[in-house]
């Protein structure tokens, strides 16, 4: 066996573990993860979205048509927030089943990147549904709206590993509370998903520039809207900035959780 | 594995564990052979769970050797793992699943297959006397039951040596002798038991061998019965006095026994003959509330060493 099909072996059975847990609640985690995107686009896109003019300023498309990506690449970064902090806290501490694994051969490395891995698929399956539901709702331009999921999954995983990385140094999840309030959903709000920057001043612009749910939606519109190709550079900027959070976050995920699983 | 068969399982020179400026595990050396059972023996805040980590390549040694079957822990930390169980101090199972999950998960962190997990489990589950409760969720399991799955956990993997961070702590009587014979079976079939007590019934009940620590270091070192010859009577004659009497006691006592310990509820005399001396006691116009003659154990073993109870 070489080294990396042993890693994917070590990191595979955590993963595995997660997915038995998730086969506890996944009927009730399908079910919200299709009937939110629906109730959201019905009544923000289709509902509020009648009395907004097709301005310029939303590429020249239907609000749901604006809405949509933005809607998808914000779930994204929600169900990684939430995957990134309490089920991390919950392995080290709660019933520190992380402690457990780190007893046999899996490697603390591979706790931190096999629950990395099982929130890139929860991404792939909401993300998933979340693209179909726009594809029923018409909400899209471009057949490379399929593409809308990895650029989603990505945009999630530029949240998961730096969450987990801050996760695994807590004791409690008390500021779990105050990440969620003054970042996840600030940001949620502010980063072009339900109106674009531009109708920002000029020094919030700025800071939406730096944070990473402003490159998520950016790219998913793009890819939903087919403009990928107009602006290249951009494009590139965006991915370049996601996957260095993402692997940035990885790292130091690995980092952490090491240091608390091989404390003295 | 590559040690000779009759090489240590555990070896052990020197081997401290610091953290930051506090030592946790003061440079002390042990072996422990195959098929033995082997305790650390020592009151909280000893270095027992930090000596007992550091087997289980979960905590970087900080000086010293410690080789596990033959094998760097360093270096070869999942190798030496694969052929563990570690029951930890605190249970790590995870209460929502089910008793058997809990099984055939742990078996899958080995790469074990689904069907020979399967199998092991249902197993251990007769083993573990839980075959009833396999089905049920760990979380409404009573404290003994969930120290029996956690040890059927630690086997699924068949382990040549087992490590057991105070087993029984915390359980009620009943459950703690249901566990020492699920224990002893184990030993009976070879398993190497290597388990850290603060009780020392358990160190008599399970141990061929084991080591006193008391403040990371290692005090005293030899079987059950040889520490108590070394370092005790054979008999221990425990009296109680009414309050205020102990005090008034001085010199009264003196040449009655081998030794004189006066604890805060009690005196004991050490003497070879507990009856003789409790007669001299009552000949000195003494009258305690209660005698009580017994056998030494290794707690006076322990107060002998330390000057202090094992349980405080």
């Amino acid at each position: 066996m070489t080294a990396l099909t042993r890693e994917v072996s070590t990191l595979g059975r955590v993963f595995e573990y997660r997915l038995l847990t998730y086969r506890r609640t996944y009927r009730a985690s399908l079910f919200s993860s299709f009937v939110s995107p629906v109730l959201f686009l019905t009544a923000m896109g289709v509902g509020l979205g009648g009395y907004v003019s097709n301005g310029a300023a939303l590429g020249g498309v239907p609000y749901l048509v604006f809405l949509a990506p933005g809607l998808l690449a914000a779930t994204a970064m929600q169900t990684a927030s939430f995957e990134a902090t309490f089920p991390i806290i919950g392995g080290l501490i709660w019933n520190k089943v992380f402690h457990a694994m780190a007893a046999t051969p899996i490697a603390p490395r591979d706790v931190a990147l096999g629950n990395l891995a099982w929130i890139a698929a929860r991404l792939f399956l909401v993300t998933g549904i979340f693209t179909l539901v726009i594809i029923v709702f018409g909400a899209y331009q471009s057949p490379t709206v399929v593409l809308c999921i990895p650029a989603a999954v990505l945009t999630g995983m530029a949240f998961a590993g730096p969450l987990a990385a801050f996760s695994a140094t807590q004791h409690n999840p008390n500021r779990f509370a105050s990440i969620f309030r003054f970042v996840i959903t600030p940001l949620f709000l502010f980063s072009g998903t339900f109106f674009p920057i531009s109708s920002l001043p000029a020094s919030i612009q700025a800071l939406a520039w730096l944070t990473p749910l402003f490159h998520g939606v950016a790219l998913t519109r793009q890819l939903a809207l087919g403009t990928a190709t107009q602006d290249p550079v951009a494009t590139v900027i965006h991915v370049v900035y996601l996957v260095t959070l993402a692997i940035v976050g990885a790292y130091l995920t690995t980092r952490t959780i090491e240091r608390r699983l091989i404390r003295g | 594995m590559s040690e000779s068969p009759s090489a240590p399982l555990i070896h052990a020179r020197g081997l401290t564990k610091r953290f930051a400026s506090f030592v946790a595990v003061d440079a002390v050396d042990f072996d422990v052979a195959r098929g033995e059972s082997f305790g650390f023996l020592g009151p909280n805040g000893a270095g027992k769970t930090s000596t007992m980590r550091m087997i289980g390549c979960v905590s970087p040694i900080s000086d010293g050797t410690l080789t596990v079957m033959g094998m760097d822990p360093k270096t070869q930390g999942a190798e030496i793992r694969a052929h563990l169980g570690v029951v930890p101090q605190q249970d790590t199972l995870d209460v929502e699943l089910t008793v058997r999950e809990n099984l055939s998960i742990y078996g899958r962190y080995f790469g074990l297959s689904r069907a020979e997990v399967r199998k092991r489990a249902d197993e251990l589950l007769d083993f573990a006397q839980l075959t009833d409760r396999a089905d049920d969720q760990v979380e409404p399991l009573s404290g003994g039951m969930k120290r029996r799955l956690t040890i059927a956990r630690s086997l699924i993997n068949e382990p040549t040596v087992l490590l057991l961070d105070e087993p029984t702590t915390g359980l009620d009587p009943q459950a703690r002798h249901l566990l020492w014979d699920r224990l002893y079976r184990l030993k009976q079939q070879g398993v190497t038991l290597v388990l850290t007590t603060h009780y020392m019934d358990e160190a008599e009940q399970l141990c061929d061998r084991l080591v006193v620590m008391d403040k990371a270091r290692i005090v005293a070192e030899g079987s059950p019965r040889a520490l108590i010859e070394r370092y005790s009577t054979r008999e221990v004659t425990e009296l109680r006095f009414a309050p205020g009497v102990v005090d008034a006691l001085d010199g009264q006592l003196d040449g009655i026994a081998d030794r004189v310990e006066r604890l805060p509820d009690r005196v004991l005399l050490y003497a070879d003959d507990g009856e003789a001396a409790a007669v001299a006691v009552h000949q000195r116009g003494l009258r305690p509330e209660t005698v009580l003659v017994r056998r030494s154990s290794l707690e006076d073993v322990f107060l002998r060493l330390t000057g202090r109870s094992l349980i405080e």
